[in-house]
Formats: structure tokens, sequence, C-alpha cells
């Protein structure tokens, strides 16, 4: 066939090459071979193979980013535009969940700390778990409290947002969740997650905990 | 060969299309539409060079660089010296060409609407037009939505408790008097319409929930078709009205006539 | 460390039994198969669409039994509906938009080719591959069930405007249940291109060969990669308005609902919503959906114009940057696609000139596609036809955007066939002959089997005049004022001019759309009977030629490329070919 994963060239002649400048080039040394073993030229090192997870979270994060800043530039939109907007009474629950929510990146950043010690990082990982799932459940309660106030999506459009807005963050903290519930398994089994599951997981946890204090803030100043 | 030859007569076909003007505008009716038909010549020719020596070139180096016997392909990377010129050329003539032309637009929309205009609301429904004039009083009177009726001949809802209401004129069709300032006040029932006049270059949303205003003054009588741009529903190919340019006098004739019937 | 290896040596074994293999398959290989044929079906349905559209237009009211026979509903006595027709017309534009112009080049196309062509194994995340592929699966079948529900498909155009979308039924047939699941339909489609989307540039930032920067990247991965980040971008907004539509619709809230309508004489119950807000949203993400679908074509067409002139891309550096600028200048454009909508004038000039600022990487391209073929030793292959097919439609189409970019102008043209014949001409036909020059260029290398080539001229010489017949006309259609969007064109008067020339337009369609049965019967008869292809059939540079034909399941059989040159070494001097792939360490073309 060709020449794969071929030696060191030693030869380089005469012809212009386009690019030949940048890292990952021919000649570095030779790397085991593997996926994404290879360096490349963002200047990552070589033999950082789980690279793509981070560059993945980063991607759907901006993603996610997208979808929310389109929410919430409707709700300038509708509110700027509109003679009925009337503000939505936030709950005081909404602020406990919130400090439930902030505990939870505390916890979630300790398990990733303590990365080696499985025990120790099964503790603080259940204990990101339930606080996730007691944010999660808090806000289907805030829920039924507007809805027992007569408040539903349909009653204004503050409403609709809020609730619109807190059901999108919640549908992206379920994804988070899941992710939690699974490796909380593993980590039971003792078949503890790898580093790149541990930083992974709490960054995307982070920005769930980031996306909602925006989103609260948000619908806080814009009322 | 037969590829170049191709496309030089596509090429040469669709410029007399353009330039025989079999199918084309019809004689403009309005201030503003001399303006907008030089700015449409104007590209049409800078975009029909460009057209031109594109497809030309683009035939010439088929024909020209065919594969031959004995032929060996120029080893070149692009030359940067090239990339700056056409770079800045057609960033130069591009915007040279579109930024004179926004002032057509600030007429049009940004421009102040003269004391004297006549004030017309060109109400959109599923799938008619309803034509407001002011009634002598040169004021529009109250609308009222819940009073709206279709079939018992009140489409706008026009609350004739209101004495701005009472002389108000809401009429199927349109006339308006020649040479005299135009203003056109747009407002929907139901979904997003949009007025246009071929002969008077005028097109404009009809935004439910939003009053728009546009401009124009008729420089030529005649009787043109008023047709809706924006889909808007079954009918959309059947909303027509008709839009009357007449002289001064004839005008205000046309206007006690239809205030009598 | 170790064990992160050793899970991802799990994705080398090939899968056993068929519906591992071939219906849920991780494979990057297969799944993009599998985009390429949903959009041949997609494309045979929407171009039928197109058929019935096009001869409703230029015969209104004909009686056609046949009609009758196959769409009782629709054509009654063969005499065709205004809502079949609208329904024919939503639906043709929806199918081709996002079924075909954003899944064919980069589902298809990208999937298949963007692992192999930077000597990746897969995709970063083949599971994730998979669910995008079947998201998008899934969401083709809820738009066609839009056909068989009561009532019938939208007619409420592509772009699904509301208050008209939002209303109902009440606002006309289609708009009930059949508008409902158009938008569920691109709802799911935004997930799963959003997923994709994600796919693709973490491969392409993450899994390139040693050696493979990303000056190095074959334009074609430059298309995929700009047009992945601009469908990341664009795909979650189209969303957020899907889901602000159907609480509109289902649940009684007013995004885009004003107050005080009376549709029907019927007074509607909702208040303050702005259909303005619609279309912001719309558009923000309608416009880079236009170069989603052109920019894998453009990437395509480079890399085609290459092979076959035989030359090295003229301005490499210049050729990525304009599909980065493109990318990049298509988030502030959108404005252009409302001058008449009632939002302010004064953002209409910043559109306007945002707008023109996009015609000028469009034509640093067209230089240099000329550059590239200027001293070529051009091969006329039917891919190489197509691709120069596009570089000829992409300006055709190209430059009647330099009339609608400006308000002015487009206070006459805005919704008229010009608009249809611009749009047509540039995203519409430009975008599949990029398709075209890409399946008959890499058919080959995804079946193992060429397509026939002198049916491919034929259909090329179809397709392409074809075309011209159909597309350019529209524009003068449009000068002379008709309207898009008219069920039949007998009420008004100015139109009755128009009649010949629709009817030319109408039978040079019917034409071209029958020349594409010489497609499918080409492309099904190579599958199973065609020239058994070699591996570098097209003596090119870049490492898809540098495997068999078709690929084994990990590309690579377990080993890695390494790249040592740019992607379009050809005619290099001294050089004992007139090609130098991208893998050779010898300079003058040795493979060792």
């Amino acid at each position: 066939m060709m020449a794969m994963v071929a030696p060191p060239p030693d030869s380089k002649t005469g012809v212009r090459e386009l690019g030949s400048e940048g890292p990952g080039l021919p000649g570095a040394p030779a790397l085991p071979a593997g996926r994404g073993g290879w360096g490349d030229s963002w200047g990552n090192r070589p033999g950082v193979p789980e690279r793509r997870y981070y560059t993945g979270m980063l991607v759907l994060m901006a993603g996610v980013t997208m979808l929310f800043a389109a929410f919430t530039s409707a709700y300038i939109v509708r509110k700027g535009i509109s003679d009925d907007w009337l503000p939505t009474a936030i709950p005081t629950l909404v602020w406990v969940n919130t400090a439930v929510l902030l505990a939870s990146s505390l916890t979630v950043e300790r398990a990733r700390r303590l990365y080696g010690d499985t025990a120790a990082v099964a503790r603080w990982w259940l204990a990101t778990t339930i606080l996730g799932v007691v944010f999660l459940l808090g806000q289907v309660v805030v829920w039924q409290q507007l809805a027992g106030a007569g408040i539903y999506l349909r009653t204004n459009p503050s409403s609709a947002f809020f609730y619109i807005l807190t059901g999108a963050h919640g549908v992206h903290l379920l994804g988070g969740v899941a992710a939690l519930v699974y490796w909380s398994r593993r980590l039971l089994q003792d078949r503890p997650p790898t580093r790149t599951v541990l930083n992974v997981t709490s960054i995307f946890w982070h920005f769930l905990d980031g996306l909602w204090v925006y989103l609260l803030l948000f619908i806080l100043l814009w009322r | 060969m037969i590829l170049a030859v191709t496309i030089w007569l596509i090429t040469i076909v669709s410029t007399v299309l353009m330039v025989g003007k079999y199918w084309w505008f019809p004689e403009v009716a309005s201030a503003h539409g001399g303006d907008l038909d030089r700015q449409f010549m104007l590209t049409l020719v800078v975009t029909g060079v460009v057209f031109i020596l594109a497809q030309v070139g683009l035939g010439y180096a088929v024909a020209r660089y065919r594969d031959g016997a004995g032929k060996v392909a120029n080893y070149t990377h692009g030359s940067e010296k090239l990339e700056v010129i056409w770079t800045v050329a057609t960033t130069v003539v591009f915007f040279a060409m579109v930024i004179p032309g926004q002032s057509i637009w600030a007429d049009l929309y940004l421009a102040e609407t003269p004391e004297d205009a006549l004030r017309i609301e060109v109400t959109g429904q599923q799938f008619a037009w309803n034509i407001r004039y002011p009634g002598p009083d040169g004021e529009f009177g109250r609308l009222a939505p819940d009073l709206i009726d279709d079939e018992g001949g009140n489409p706008l809802g026009l609350d004739l408790s209101d004495t701005a209401a009472q002389d108000d004129l809401v009429l199927p069709i349109m006339a308006i008097p020649l040479g005299k300032p135009i203003e056109l006040l747009l407002r929907s029932k139901d979904v997003t319409h949009a007025f246009s006049v071929r002969e008077l270059r005028v097109k404009q949303d009809l935004v439910p929930g939003l009053l728009i205003p546009i401009q124009f003054t008729a420089t030529r009588t005649g009787r043109f078709e008023i047709a809706c741009a924006e889909l808007c529903g079954l009918q959309h190919y059947n909303m027509r009205s008709f839009l009357e340019v007449l002289s001064e006098a004839d005008f205000a004739q046309w206007l006690k006539d239809q205030a009598e019937e | 460390m170790a064990e992160e290896v050793q899970t991802h040596a799990a994705h080398h074994e090939a899968p056993s039994g068929w519906v591992r293999k071939y219906v849920f398959s991780t494979d990057h290989k297969v799944i993009g198969i599998q985009y390429y044929m949903l959009a041949l079906f997609s494309v045979l349905v929407g171009v039928g669409l197109s058929v019935l559209i096009r001869l409703n237009l230029a015969w209104p009211g004909t009686e056609i039994s046949i009609l009758g026979t196959l769409f009782p509903e629709g054509a009654p006595g063969g005499i065709m509906t205004p809502e079949f027709y609208l329904a024919m017309l939503t639906m043709h534009g929806t199918i081709m938009v996002f079924f075909v112009l954003t899944t064919a080049p980069q589902g298809g196309f990208g999937n298949y080719f963007l692992p192999i062509q930077i000597g990746a194994d897969d995709m970063a995340f083949p599971i994730l591959n998979m669910l995008s592929f079947w998201v998008t699966f899934l969401a083709l079948a809820v738009i066609m069930a839009a056909f068989f529900v009561e009532g019938g498909a939208p007619i409420s155009g592509w772009t699904a405007y509301p208050p008209l979308s939002a209303l109902g039924e009440i606002a006309g047939p289609g708009l009930g249940t059949g508008q409902s699941l158009w938008v569920v339909s691109i709802a799911l489609f935004c997930v799963a291109s959003l997923l994709g989307a994600l796919n693709f540039i973490t491969t392409t930032i993450d899994m390139r060969a040693k050696g493979l920067t990303m000056m190095r990247l074959p334009l074609t991965v430059w298309g995929w990669f700009v047009t992945a980040i601009l469908g990341l971008l664009a795909f979650g907004v189209l969303l957020s308005a899907g889901v602000l539509l159907l609480l509109d619709r289902w649940a009684g809230t007013s995004f885009f609902i004003p107050g005080g309508l009376v549709v029907s004489d019927q007074a509607i119950d909702h208040t303050g919503g702005s259909p303005l807000l619609w279309q912001h949203l719309f558009w923000f993400f309608g416009h880079p959906e236009v170069y989603i679908a052109i920019l894998p074509g453009m990437g395509a067409v480079s890399h085609i114009l290459a092979t076959f002139a035989r030359k090295p891309v003229f301005g490499y550096n210049a050729m990525a940057f304009a599909i980065i600028a493109i990318g990049a200048v298509s988030f502030i454009v959108w404005g252009h696609h409302m001058f008449l909508s009632g939002m302010s004038p004064y953002t209409a000039i910043v559109f306007s000139l945002t707008t023109t600022a996009v015609a000028v990487p469009s034509a640093i391209k067209t230089f240099n596609w000329l550059g590239t073929l200027w001293g070529g030793r051009i091969q006329l292959t039917t891919a190489m036809l197509y691709a120069l097919g596009f570089v000829s439609l992409f300006v055709s189409g190209g430059v009647t955007g330099l009339f609608l970019n400006q308000p002015a102008v487009d206070v006459y043209l805005h919704d008229t066939y010009f608009v249809v014949g611009h749009f047509h001409m540039i995203m519409g036909v430009a975008a599949i002959f990029g398709i075209f020059a890409a399946t008959y260029y890499w058919f080959s290398k995804m079946f193992g089997r060429h397509l026939n080539e002198f049916w491919g001229k034929v259909h090329f010489w179809i397709t392409f005049v074809g075309v011209y017949c159909i597309f350019m006309p529209m524009h003068n259609l449009g000068i002379g004022g008709q309207p898009r969007r008219y069920a039949e064109l007998t009420a008004f008067d100015f139109l009755q001019p128009l009649v010949s020339l629709q009817q030319f337009i109408s039978i040079a369609a019917f034409i071209t759309a029958a020349a594409q049965i010489i497609f499918v019967a080409n492309f099904v008869y190579s599958l199973f009977k065609g020239r058994v292809a070699e591996m570098n059939p097209w003596r090119a540079t870049t490492i898809e030629w540098e495997v068999p034909s078709p690929p084994p399941h990990d590309n690579f059989g377990g080993k890695f490329p390494v790249v040592y040159r740019g992607p379009y070494e050809y005619s290099v001097p001294g050089a004992e070919e007139d090609f130098v792939p991208q893998t050779a360490p010898d300079a003058r073309g040795s493979t060792g």
C-alpha cells in the first residue's frame, strides 16, 4: 500500500511544501499507534488521547449557549415590544434550588480533585448526584407552586419564558444527571471513571450551574 | 470545446434575455421609480460585465487548457499579488455600486412625510384589501376589533360612535391623485400580507400588530393592479384590487361619488 | 491513561451481524451512505413535487386525469386545488433545503470522507454519529407523515411565517396537524444537526493525522469544518424558534401572535406577540443555512478542479480564508431577507452593506477557481464537468445577489421570481451540482465500482442546459413582477404575458427532471455492475485515495497515515508522476 506509520523521513528534497510550518511535523518522535495520539497544529502535546472529549464538550457548550442566547434574545424582544408584560413573581424555593445547585458544583469539583481515591470520589460523586436530583425535583415543585397560584405558560409572556427557560435548563441538567447516575453506579461497582470522564462531566456540570445563574440573573434583571 | 461553446451560448442567451427586455418592468408611474430603475440598470451593467467576463473566462480556460499530448500543467500555488488585486477591485466596485444606491432607500423610507400628503389606510385580510380614506375631517376614526363583521359590511370594525369615524370611507379599491404625495398606513387583520403595485415600484409587508407607513408620489395616470406579495394562505394568488391614479379634479370627483354611494 | 486507550481500541473491531453493520452502524462510512441514501430518497420526492408545481404554474386549472387518480383529494377530477399546490410548494422547499441540501453534502460526503481525508479511523464520537442519522431519519418520517394527515401538508411555505403558521386550521388547510408535524420535524432535524456538527468539529480539531496541519487540510475538510461551525451556531436558534412556535400553537402562548387578530370574522385569543420575532430567529438560522448548503460544494469543487486540472489549487490560503470569511459574515446578514418586513429602515442599510461584503470572498473563490484552471491540463471527466458547471452556476446565481442586497432594488424584486431564480441557481442547483460532482468523483471509492462515464455525461449535458433554461428566465419573470407562491396565475392581468415563459420553464423542468432517471439508473446499475475501481483511479493526492475502494472498517487497517505535504501537489516538477500523495515521504512521489 503506502507509507503508513512511516519512519521519520530524512529526505525533504527541493520541492516547496505548503504549510510545512507548525507542530505535528514529520520528524517528531514516533508515537504509539492509537487514535488521536498525534499532535496537531493547535499546539497540543501528543500523548493526550482523550482531548476530543474536552473539545467535544466545549463545542457542545457553544451550541447550548446559542440555544439559550436565542431564547433570551427572544425574551428581550418580546418584552420590549409588548404592552401585556406582567412580571412573574419568583417563588422563594427557587433560591433554595439555586443554593442546592451551587453546592453540587462544589461537590463535583471535590470529586474531580480527588481522582485516584475511588472511595472519596464515590462519596462526593454520589453527593453531587443527589443534589442534582434534588435540584430537578425542586424545580418541578416550583412549577407546581406557580401552577397552584394560577400561573401557567399561557398566563403571561413573562411566565411563559419562566417555564421555557427553567424547562430548557432542566432538560440539559437531566442529561448531566444521567451521566452522574451512570458513573455513580459504576463507582459503586468499584469501576471508577477515568480522569477524562471526571473532568468533562464536571466541566458540563459547572457550565449548567453557570447557565442557571445567568438565567436567574437574567430573569431578575429584565423583569 | 463543446463545454466552452455551451457556456458561451448560455452567456449570450442570458445577456440577450436581459438586453432585449422581452419580459421587463412596466412603465414607471412614481417619482422614486425612475431612480430605482436606474439603480437596477447600473447593477445590471456592473454584474453583467462580471457575469460575462467570468463565463467567457471559464469557457476559454476549458478550451485552451484541455488535456492533450505533450501538455504540461503549470505548477503554481497562486499569486499573492493577484489575490490582493482582485480582492481590492471587487470590494471597491461592489461597494461603489451599492453605497450610493442607499439614497433611494433613504428617500423612500427615511424621509419625512410632506405635510400635505394624502393619508390612506390599507388593511389586508385573507383575502381582500380594505382601503380607508379619512373623509373631509382628515382624521381616521376609531376601530374596535369586536365590531368587525365582514358580511355585515364592516370589515375594519369601524366604531361609528366616534364622530371622526362617521365620514370615513372604506372601499375595496383605491384611487389617488396625480402628483400629490401619498402616505399609506399599512396594517393587517390576520396574517402577514404585502402591498405591491408594480408600476409604482412600491412593495411593503403588512404585519399584524404593526402600523407601517410608506410614501410615494404618482407621476402618471392609469389603472394598476394591487397584488399581495407575501404568502397569506389559500387565496393568496387571488388577493387583488385596483389602484387608479387620477388627475386631482377627477380624484376629487371620484371621492365624492364614492362617498355618496 | 492506558485504560483510556484500551476503551477505544474496541472501535477497531468490525461489528458482526447485519443490523449492527448496516442499520445501527457506528461506522462513519455506513452512516455517510445512509445519509446519502436518505438525501437521494428526499431529492426524488422533492423533484416529484416540483414537477407537480411546474404543471400547475404553466397550465392551471387544466384537467389531467392521472392526477385525479393519484391524488383524489389534492386534484379532484384531475384539477389541482390551490391548497394542494401550496402544500407541494411548502414540502418541496422544506425537503430540499433540509433533507437534501443540508444532508447530502455534509451528512453524506462529510461523514464518509472527512475522517478518511484527515487520516482518522472514524468520527470522534461514533455512537453520537449514529444517533444523528437516526434522529434525521425520524425527522424525515415525521415530515412525510404530514402528507397523510387530516388537512394535508402545511401551506405556509418553508419559512413558515407566523401568524399564518401559528394560528392553526382556521388560517387555512394543512395548518393544523400538518403544520405541527412540520415544526416537530424541523426541531428534530435541528437536534440531529447539532449532534452532527459537534462530531464534525471535534473530529477535525482532534483527529487529524500526524503532520496534517490546518493549512494542509483538503479544502473539502475546510468546507465541512466551517459548515459544521455554522450548523452548531445556527441550528440552536432555529430550535428555539421551533419550540416557541409549538408553544404558540399548543400551549396558548403569544410569542409570534399579536393581539387583536380577527381571522375569518373570528377573534383570536392572543396578545402582544411579534411576527417579526420569528423572522429574525428564522433568518438568523436561515442565512447561514444557505452557506451550510453550499460550502461543502465549494470545497468539493476546489478539490475536483485541482484533481482534473492536474494543478495545485490556486491560492489555497485565500480559498481557506474565503470559506471562513463567508461563514463568519453569514451571521450578520440575515436582515436582507427582511428589508420589507417592517423592521427599522436604518437596519436595512446596515444589512445591505454586510451582505455586499459576502460578495467579496465569493468573488475571491471564483477568481481562484479560474486561476486553478489556468495553465492546467484539464481532463473532462463527468465529475469535472459538474465541477465546472458548479463554477458557472455559482457565478450566475451569485451576481443576482447584488441586486437583492440593495433594499431599494429589493422593493421591486422582493418575493418575485427574481428571488426564486436567484436562490435556486445558487443554493439549489449550484449546490446540487456540487453533490453530483462529488458523487461522480467519489462513487468509486464508496462502492468500489465506477459510475458509467458515458451516461454520466449525458446526464450532465441535459441537466446543465436544463437548469439554465429553467432558472435563467425566472429572473425575467421577476422583472415582469411575477410574485412568488401564487397557486394560479389566472387572477391578474399583468401575469398573462408571462405565462408563455412559465410554460417554457415547465417544459424545460420536465425534461431536466426526466433526465434524473438516467442518474438513478446509472447509480443503481453501477452499484452492482459498474466497472471495478482501483484504489486511485483519478491519480489524486489526498488520503482517501491511498486506501482500498471501499475502505475497510477502520479505514487504515489499524495503522495511521502520516502527512508530509499540502493536499494538492499535482504536476510537481521533477516528481516521478504528475501527483504527489500527501502521505508520500519523498517529495518526488515515491511511495516506497
